[in-house]
């Protein structure tokens, strides 16, 4: 398993270094791709590692997206203004455009964390599908509050701070943004279920009443596991916010129908609760998304469909899980064969 | 000898269901206590009352004669008074190590301590426990795999691996074959003498808290019907006809 590991980490370091020079046409797809990984992973950090299935993580991805823009507007000019005039009235030069940036991505992975903690102390109380059905509506509630709110260009949207420079360059810097947030995602959470975190949060999942009489610090624990969710979620906005160029509430901010449930179909169809099935979910699902897009115009949204619920009702594992049942050795995990009656019996005997 | 646990007048109802009323009683410390009573004479609601699960009604509980009747279940665990469950409770799809792992004390938690890794010593630690319960040899086999009376096993090393001042156990022989309880016994009492853990024992067993306990509390119908040593206890015609149902 170390041995595929690598080999694994290798593969998509080198898709991720040679994919947009093999692909150009495909740039913007690729950076799309590693988007759904990083979703994917900050999903079941908490769905699958620790039980508690949010529907609404897209919040913090919109709320990433707007911070990032106001952020890389306000350090400048000011921002109520900017969007009345709908971005028309000001440019910003090259070193405005990479500090606003900089500070903007920055801003917008603390801010979205700084929500999760303080929501965290509110829909943490909720367990089951309470707490899907509460993220939910967070995230549907904070779609239609921005588009009320003017100041940030309200249902109408606000148009992004424009790359200085050519447009190939603009893709190719934000497809290396994408995939070190991908990377670095990747790479945090390996550490991180290394920890003693690991263990705590896959303890909740398995049975918060337990830890709790432990001693455990179960809300500790779960806030900070969506702080860190949050973190790469706003990180994450920020980008694709700039990506595209233009942040509106509903579609682009807190696409709640689309990405938010595209987080957690991923994570299913890969293997929730299994290091590497978010990954191999994302990526999967992302290549049959832009296939049927591409092949299947019209019935895409059934393909879909058709997709989530087979891997919904006849294979609930998910691949990655899937493979672990079929060959646990291989993930270090020992089966005791001789586990049977047999066994009792000997015990019995002792 | 000082008491561990002084409870003090406590009742407790759901809706008009009078779970203990007035219910006194004493842990001393070093020792094992059993307590005994009929089905639903509310011998799981004292347990709970005490550990925190749910706030009493009236009444106080102590714990190293500190008042803990309004703290929570994590706060009372991390003083050292853990619990286990009649039906047994443990961490289904991760392995019995990691099980024992996450049972470390969290007494002295600072935050970034969830982020430390696991040192060897701890490892070495819930091995030793594993051995000391008789798991060794499953000791990287899933904790759900595990037959019942395995998980209990399991449960009790896990409570121990938290190193515990006092530890209350909720049946702790319920559904183990006959066997297997003599050594299961034979771990509490060593648990008592080696380890220097309080007991508090819940029990139907009557051979098993005859044998475990020092002294013995019957409850029946909610209220505190009895106590004293186990002899007594045997012949106390209160706690005979409370079994029987005598009228």
């Amino acid at each position: 398993m170390k041995s595929l590991d690598n080999k694994l980490m290798l593969g998509l370091l080198a898709f991720g270094i040679f994919g947009p020079v093999l692909f150009p046409d495909y740039t913007f797809q690729i950076a799309l791709m590693w988007i759904m990984v990083l979703f994917a992973q900050t999903w079941d950090s908490m769905g699958g590692q620790m039980g508690y299935n949010s529907l609404g993580n897209i919040f913090f991805f919109g709320c990433g997206m707007y911070i990032c823009t106001v952020t890389q507007v306000g350090l400048f000019y000011d921002v109520g203004d900017y969007t009345s005039a709908t971005g028309s009235n000001v440019t910003f030069s090259d070193s405005q455009y990479f500090i606003g940036l900089g500070v903007g991505i920055l801003a917008a992975g603390v801010g979205a964390s700084v929500l999760a903690a303080c929501l965290g102390w509110t829909v943490f109380g909720l367990r089951g599908p309470y707490f899907a059905i509460g993220t939910l509506g967070i995230a549907l509630s904070a779609g239609e509050l921005f588009g009320t709110w003017d100041w940030v260009g309200g249902g109408s949207g606000v148009a992004i701070p424009v790359y200085p420079g050519e447009a190939d360059h603009k893709s190719m810097f934000f497809y290396t943004l994408c995939f070190l947030a991908a990377a670095s995602t990747f790479l945090f959470y390996r550490w991180l279920f290394s920890t003693r975190f690991g263990l705590a949060v896959n303890a909740i999942r398995d049975d918060e009443g337990k830890a709790d009489a432990m001693g455990l610090h179960t809300l500790r624990h779960k806030t900070v596991a969506w702080c860190f969710s949050a973190f790469f979620l706003g990180i994450s906005g920020a980008l694709f916010g700039n990506l595209t160029g233009f942040v509106e509430p509903l579609e682009v901010a807190f696409p709640t129908a689309t990405f938010g449930i595209f987080m957690v179909a991923m994570s299913l169809l890969g293997g929730s609760g299994t290091f590497w099935g978010p990954v191999v979910g994302a990526i999967m699902f992302h290549v049959i998304k832009e296939a049927t897009w591409t092949y299947f115009l019209g019935w895409q949204w059934v393909a879909l469909g058709v997709i989530i619920i087979i891997n919904v009702v006849y294979f609930q594992q998910g691949v990655v899980g899937w493979m672990q049942e079929k060959w646990p050795e291989k993930f270090g995990i020992e089966v005791d064969s001789s586990m049977s009656m047999e066994d009792e019996a000997k015990e019995a005997a002792q | 000898m000082s008491n561990v646990i002084e409870v003090t007048g406590v009742s407790k109802s759901f809706g008009g269901v009078v779970a203990n009323h007035q219910v006194s009683m004493e842990v001393p410390e070093g020792r094992i206590t059993g307590l005994i009573g009929p089905n639903g004479s509310g011998k799981t609601t004292l347990f709970n009352s005490i550990v925190g699960y749910h706030p009493i009604d009236e009444g106080s509980i102590k714990f190293e004669g500190k008042e803990i009747s309004k703290m929570n279940v994590q706060e009372i665990a991390r003083l050292g008074m853990l619990r286990t469950f009649q039906q047994t409770r443990i961490y289904g799809k991760m392995n019995c190590i990691q099980n024992l792992l996450i049972s470390i004390p969290h007494r002295n938690a600072k935050f970034m301590d969830m982020f430390a890794p696991y040192d060897k010593e701890l490892t070495d630690k819930a091995e030793h426990l594993l051995e000391y319960v008789g798991l060794y040899q499953k000791r990287k086999l899933l904790s759900g795999d595990l037959s019942f009376g395995q998980q209990k096993l399991l449960e009790f090393a896990m409570a121990l691996m938290n190193e515990p001042k006092v530890l209350l156990l909720d049946e702790p022989t319920a559904g183990i074959n006959p066997t297997l309880i003599n050594g299961l016994i034979d771990r509490l009492q060593r648990a008592n003498t080696d380890f220097g853990i309080t007991l508090f024992v819940i029990e139907h067993n009557m051979r098993v808290v005859m044998n475990l306990a020092d002294n013995v509390y019957c409850l029946a119908h909610g209220e505190m019907l009895a106590h004293g040593v186990p002899e007594d206890i045997q012949s106390d015609q209160r706690v005979i006809d409370a079994y029987l149902g005598a009228h």
